[in-house]
């Protein structure tokens, strides 16, 4: 007995020197995953919006319908839930919905769906259904999911014209979830230059881009973008308002923004005492910004970038809801969203509301994200 | 002290001018003009208008004057008082923005108010108590309202309105306060319709305000003073307020000037989504009319508003950090 214990107590102790000496011997990237792991949320959240990205890309598989056909007998039906149990009661091993039946009010002439409990329909994984272009250039016509017989399947319901929602969503992910990214790592970069240069030099290099900064902090940015967005020509393809859209955002938002923060944390380290001993010592402006004024921003700089996506990925969704920015046939989830303005419409259909989970989740998963990552970067917190 | 206010100051003067040459430029940048759109909207009302009388038009309000002239004769207005004219509308910019500024300050100042009062303690809090049951639930509290746009809590302000009511629009005031002249009891009412409006615009913003706070607090605590005054003893609360609290909300009220514009801009947005008789809802639509006199006004109400804020961010800041204070 005592023996085990000690034993047990030796292994223990075994263990833990040896994680001990493999800190003290791993590069410090290491270390920064290692913590970074450690966030179990942040790890959720990573996998969640791989899961996402990869969902978009294959957007036509993972879809069960063309986005843009439409099922007018359908309008307005709501998500159909997937069963297990049969109406007679008895567990079904393949997972089935049952087809919509609808019924029309003669006095009002509103549309109710009941499920229709004797037309189960049996659910399958890669079944054949529309065709399309698989990664734009493969003939294919296998999705990922849908009823096995072909009839129709909405998990999340149908739009006011009797579109697929969830197709819709997945098409959606391929403008909401590019353009943040996009546009934060074009602005983010031109404003570390801009902020470096004039954190560190000052002089009228830093007067003018303070100024110049301060007019575009100043201006409260959706005046600024509602106003070019109305300035875009109404015949410019979805792309081009895209890149246009992005471009707005990002130089508005994210360029001056990132300059400013960037310049004042420079202009405070470098007052620090270990920087003017570099700069005594003789070393010069690339190496005392990369050995001793990045590292020591990073984890602030870090959390910067994390809060510009998903703010890049609101400024989409807003704008478009507004009727803005990017326009149908063009599909967003802020393009989603136009649907919920009418609160009457929302009131009867409130699967619209849909997309907008989709938008706080990969918001607060970017958010997450950003979290582990400066937890992870920063050199004060223990492994 | 005085000094680095009055330098201030005179460095806002050059910042508006910008302002105002920028926005005046972006609202003339889509082709065509505000007869052109008054045309287009005519004719599809069926009204007939005659080449003629569009010319007379044209002449009249000036559209077809180059745009240097144009800009001054509208700054020459601004600088004796008087914002423009509104084509669209038929009635003078000042008419319109006193009436609906008031609603867009009450909002704005209200909304600036509940983001400091309820983020500052929790920020302090959430870093003093890191990974303590208050700290997660604030995050994740912070991360809800940090996820969750204003629109979006906007328009299930107004989902969860219309239920409750069956009405599709949030009124400023009780009907009975509408035609009485400002008093107490009036403001007050005002004050209980827009208190829950502001707290949305706010929402993101607080949320933000909360993150980064704690991430610089924690930063702060960190450091080798602070164990320090710590270890001669120095009660815990008393280090705490009396540097790294306050070191920790330099970058803070730097970057409060991006927090003042995203209110505005959530309250744009939100006047909008709840159809609030703020400027927010009849600058979109002097927007799409190219009434520029009035959205260049708007704009430039809304940024000088902000400049405004970001000076007082800045003097708060020389108040706060004695380096700073030296410096300049």
């Amino acid at each position: 007995m005592t023996q085990a214990t000690t034993l047990a107590q030796d292994a223990e102790q075994g263990t833990s020197t040896a994680a001990k000496l493999e800190i003290d011997v791993a590069s410090p990237s290491q270390i920064f995953r290692w913590k970074f792991m450690r966030h179990r949320l942040a790890v959720v959240s990573l996998i969640f919006l791989a899961a996402m990205y990869v969902m978009a890309t294959f957007a036509e598989f993972v879809a069960p319908y063309n986005p843009y056909a439409i099922e007018s007998s359908l309008v307005l039906a709501p998500p159909q839930p997937v069963h297990f149990i049969d109406s007679s009661g008895a567990f079904q091993a393949r997972p089935f919905v049952y087809a919509l039946k609808k019924s029309i009010d003669v006095n009002t002439g509103r549309i109710t769906y009941y499920e229709d409990v004797t037309k189960p329909l049996p659910l399958g994984l890669f079944v054949q259904g529309d065709p399309y272009e698989f990664l734009g250039f493969i003939p294919w016509d296998v999705h990922l999911f849908g009823t096995q017989s072909g009839e129709v399947y909405s998990p999340l319901g149908k739009d006011q014209l009797g579109r697929d929602l969830f197709s819709r969503i997945v098409f959606g992910g391929r403008i909401s979830l590019t353009l943040g990214f996009i546009g934060v790592f074009v602005g983010f970069f031109s404003g570390l230059i801009l902020g470096g240069i004039a954190g560190l030099r000052g002089g009228w290099f830093d007067f003018i881009l303070i100024r110049i900064t301060e007019v575009l902090t100043s201006i409260p940015t959706l005046p600024i973008w509602l106003a070019l967005a109305v300035a875009l020509p109404q015949d410019w393809t979805v792309l081009q308002t895209y890149l246009a859209v992005t471009i707005i955002l990002a130089l508005f938002g994210v360029v001056s923004g990132a300059s400013r923060t960037v310049r004042g944390k420079f202009m405070s380290l470098k007052e620090e005492g270990y920087v003017q001993a570099a700069v005594l010592d003789g070393a010069g402006t690339g190496r005392i910004i990369r050995r001793y004024l990045f590292p020591n921003f990073f984890s602030y700089q870090i959390a910067d970038l994390t809060l510009a996506i998903p703010g890049m990925i609101l400024a989409e969704t807003a704008l478009s809801f507004l009727g803005l920015g990017l326009q149908p046939p063009a599909i967003s989830w802020g393009v989603l969203l136009q649907d919920c303005r009418a609160v009457r419409v929302l009131d009867t259909a409130p699967w619209l509301f849909i997309p907008a989970v989709f938008v706080v989740v990969v918001i607060l998963a970017f958010n997450f994200i950003g979290d582990g990552l400066r937890d992870a970067a920063d050199p004060y917190s223990r492994v | 002290m005085g000094r680095h206010i009055v330098r201030r100051l005179a460095a806002m003067i050059p910042v508006l001018f910008m302002i105002s040459v920028l926005t005046f430029v972006v609202i003339q940048l889509p082709p065509g003009d505000f007869v052109d759109s008054y045309v287009k909207q005519q004719r599809a009302a069926q009204v007939k208008i005659s080449p003629q009388e569009e010319a007379s038009l044209r002449a009249r309000y000036g559209v077809d004057e180059p745009l240097p002239t144009q800009y001054f004769r509208w700054m020459g207005g601004i600088l004796h008082g008087d914002l423009g004219y509104s084509l669209a509308l038929d009635q003078p910019v000042n008419e319109i923005v006193k009436s609906r500024l008031p609603y867009t300050v009450t909002i704005g100042v209200l909304s600036t108010l509940l983001l400091y009062a309820i983020a500052i303690p929790i920020g302090i809090l959430s870093a003093t108590r890191q990974y303590s049951k208050a700290d997660y639930f604030f995050s994740v509290f912070g991360f809800l309202a940090m996820g969750v746009p204003d629109f979006i809590l906007a328009v299930l302000f107004l989902w969860g309105f219309y239920k409750l009511t069956g009405d599709i629009t949030v009124g400023l005031m009780d009907p009975q306060y509408v035609s009485e002249p400002f008093s107490l009891a009036k403001g007050a009412n005002i004050i209980s319709h827009l208190w829950f409006p502001a707290l949305i615009a706010a929402s993101t913003g607080t949320a933000a305000t909360i993150r980064l706070l704690r991430a610089n607090l924690l930063d702060e605590l960190g450091k080798p003073y602070v164990t320090v005054a710590l270890a001669k003893g120095v009660p815990r609360r008393r280090v705490i307020y009396k540097y790294p609290a306050r070191m920790s909300m330099n970058p803070f009220i730097v970057s409060a000037a991006g927090l003042l514009a995203a209110l505005v801009s959530g309250e744009v947005i939100l006047s909008i989504t709840l159809g609030l008789p703020t400027l927010a809802p009849i600058f979109l639509q002097s927007l799409k009319n190219q009434d520029s006199e009035l959205a260049g006004s708007i704009v430039l109400i809304l940024s000088a508003l902000t400049v405004i804020g970001i000076l007082l961010s800045d003097i708060l800041l020389a108040v706060v950090d004695p380096r700073i204070r030296g410096s300049v």
